[in-house]
């Protein structure tokens, strides 16, 4: 339903008509913000578009790299072979999150170890870091081989199962048609 | 028994036995002793006929209270006002369904049986955070807009706050409100069952105004909204909803935001689940399609038959709750009651509510309180005369698209009812037995 809304407001480019839903106040005739350039933006742009890829760094990480890095910042939370610890739950094989059916993209992985882990010091990872730690866990799940290395192209061109990668359906509600029965419902 | 329990008990003895006793006792004087409880009203207008006939009678007489008496405190001359020291049983708590074995990425919730009209106060609001509450100084705190746009642009917040601002009343509903109780009795009170729902006057400045200072690319269709905290928490978010009544809010209940609110930025998204309006925002990124991060595929998605996933499921649908009487607590006799809770819709106004007392066989139209706000709490009311027996009372809302609030089953039959599911917006009953105790009666 938000998609098909979308095609017609990607018409919309440069004057925007502003919604009713501020009847209080109206837009001023200048702005308050200064501007800036994408470079200098660069240390917080850290966003991957994980269906393309798009997004992701420079740099490479090993399968060996990452279990090393993981034996050191992942295991206390994660457990011995990302089998589950003292925080969570298996990263390995069988079921949800991570290859049961919530990561239909390789670099969805990338993209939030870079933003959340570990837990304790989010975002003080390299970019060479966080592929070697997605590469290991890969290979745990046996997605690529024990001596893969990983980078931009090759991250992106994981295949996730298919199950995972076509397991999704956009927003299709409402999906009842209940009835307002007042008697002998 | 504990204060939380006795909302709805007009004395401390609190059982129908004694309730009897009490009033054939004190008839003619009753003590409307409930501070909090709705009934308190309603049992003294059941009273006052009695009073007329009985006028004469001195049976339990009042006394001048201390209060009256004395001096009281003094007036603190910087002081943050804080509730009475007998109301510190209304806090936040977490469920104790599910225990976490850390409070970073944790939640609590709103204890709204005891909200006595749509508006949540500041330090109830309830809380989700996945990394933690950070403490953010205003004065470093910054916002980009950037990606496709002609012009990025940096915000300060005192760059935000120098533009006229806007106010709206909505509620905000966490997706997995309601997680816990689906096909089987896991919570006890309204609080762990419906608590993850807050509603407050959001005050801040329109996205739309911001977007057109940066100039849209032809092809910009969504937008990324991410947070300052340690889990860089970001969604996805279509841009027409942007476009039409985003916020990007600095205040709530006439005062800024908390920390564990979003203090001193969050994007407001009305009527879309919590998290999509993302606390603690720092950045704000135009691109031509979603970016399908862990957050919208491996969390806050919809379990759906043969293994599949619903994504992007972002409004909160029409749904209603009686919040008093509801779990936990313990009817005064029988007799008059007034049914009260709240309604809402992330797809527009309430537009009527409903309510069964026998299980949901019969239905009759309750009372709307205004105001009646787009896409806001909405209380009703509902006069009914308990007879003692077993009943099971329930709330049913409809909206201004028409939809009507769904039972479980029939949400059923289109979703796979396992795991983690998330938008549960059925209809959700509480039973009362003889002994006037009221229990979820969701399975």
């Amino acid at each position: 339903m938000q998609l098909r809304k979308i095609t017609i407001a990607s018409g919309l480019a440069l004057a925007l008509s502003f919604s009713s839903a501020f009847a209080g106040g109206s837009k001023p005739a200048v702005s308050f913000g200064t501007t800036i350039t994408e470079a200098d933006i660069a240390a917080w742009d850290i966003d991957i578009q994980t269906a393309t890829g798009k997004g992701l760094p420079s740099g490479s990480g090993s399968v060996a790299e990452g279990k090393a890095l993981f034996e050191m910042q992942c295991v206390a939370c994660h457990g011995v072979d990302a089998a589950g610890g003292s925080q969570y739950g298996s990263m390995v094989g069988g079921k949800r999150p991570l290859t049961g059916g919530g990561y239909p993209h390789a670099s969805i992985l990338f993209d939030y170890i870079r933003r959340a882990m570990p837990m304790n010091a989010p975002q003080s990872l390299s970019n060479d870091e966080v592929y070697a730690l997605t590469a290991y866990i890969y290979a745990l799940n046996e997605f690529i081989p024990q001596d893969a290395v990983l980078d931009a192209e090759s991250l992106a061109s994981i295949q996730m199962p298919v199950h995972v990668r076509d397991g999704f359906i956009v927003d299709d509600r409402p999906d009842t048609a209940a009835t307002r029965c007042m008697e002998d419902c | 028994m504990k204060k939380d329990q006795k909302v709805l008990s007009a004395t401390s003895s609190g059982t129908p036995e004694k309730y009897s006793e009490h009033m054939a006792h004190e008839q003619g004087a009753v003590k409307s002793t409930s501070r909090r409880s709705f009934l308190g009203s309603a049992a003294s207008a059941v009273a006052a006929a009695t009073v007329v006939s009985t006028s004469s009678a001195i049976a339990n007489p009042l006394e001048v209270q201390p209060s009256s008496k004395s001096m009281g405190r003094t007036t603190v001359p910087q002081g943050y006002g804080m509730p009475s020291k007998y109301e510190d049983h209304v806090t936040r708590n977490r469920t104790d369904v599910y225990v976490n074995k850390q409070n970073y990425s944790d939640w609590s919730m709103t204890p709204i049986q005891h909200q006595q009209g749509i508006i949540t106060p500041n330090g109830l609001i309830f809380e989700r955070h996945h990394a933690g509450i950070p403490d953010i100084d205003p004065d470093t705190h910054e916002l980009v807009i950037h990606g496709m746009v002609r012009q990025p642009m940096r915000y300060t917040m005192d760059n935000l706050m120098r533009y006229p601002s806007v106010s709206k009343f909505h509620f905000m509903e966490c997706s997995g409100n309601g997680l816990t109780d689906w096909l089987a009795v896991k919570s006890k009170t309204v609080q762990q069952t419906h608590g993850l729902l807050s509603c407050s006057q959001f005050t801040g400045v329109p996205l739309s105004w911001l977007l057109d200072e940066v100039g849209l690319e032809s092809g910009a269709k969504w937008l990324l909204f991410e947070g300052a905290d340690g889990s860089a928490h970001a969604r996805s978010i279509p841009l027409d909803k942007a476009l039409d009544d985003v916020m990007l809010v600095f205040a709530s209940g006439g005062e800024m935001l908390r920390p564990e609110n979003g203090y001193p930025l969050r994007a407001f998204i009305p009527g879309w689940e919590g998290n999509t309006s993302v606390k603690w925002l720092r950045r704000i990124k135009v691109s031509d399609q979603p970016w399908h991060l862990r957050s919208e595929t491996a969390r806050y998605t919809d379990p759906m038959p043969e293994g599949k996933f619903r994504q992007f499921s972002m409004e909160m649908e029409c749904k209603s709750v009686i919040t008093n009487p509801s779990g936990g607590m313990q009817m005064q006799g029988p007799g008059l009651y007034e049914l009260q809770g709240f309604a809402w819709s992330g797809n527009g106004t309430v537009k009527a509510v409903d309510i069964t007392t026998d299980g949901g066989r019969s239905w009759r139209t309750a009372d709307l309180e205004g105001p009646v706000l787009d896409k806001c709490l909405t209380r009703f009311r509902y006069r009914w005369n308990w007879d003692g027996g077993p009943a099971k009372i329930a709330s049913r809302a409809v909206d201004s698209t028409g939809y009507v609030q769904p039972t479980v089953a029939e949400l059923a039959e289109n979703r796979r009812i396992a795991g983690f599911v998330q938008h549960h917006n059925g209809i959700f009953p509480w039973a009362i037995n003889t002994k006037g105790e009221v229990s979820n009666a969701i399975a």
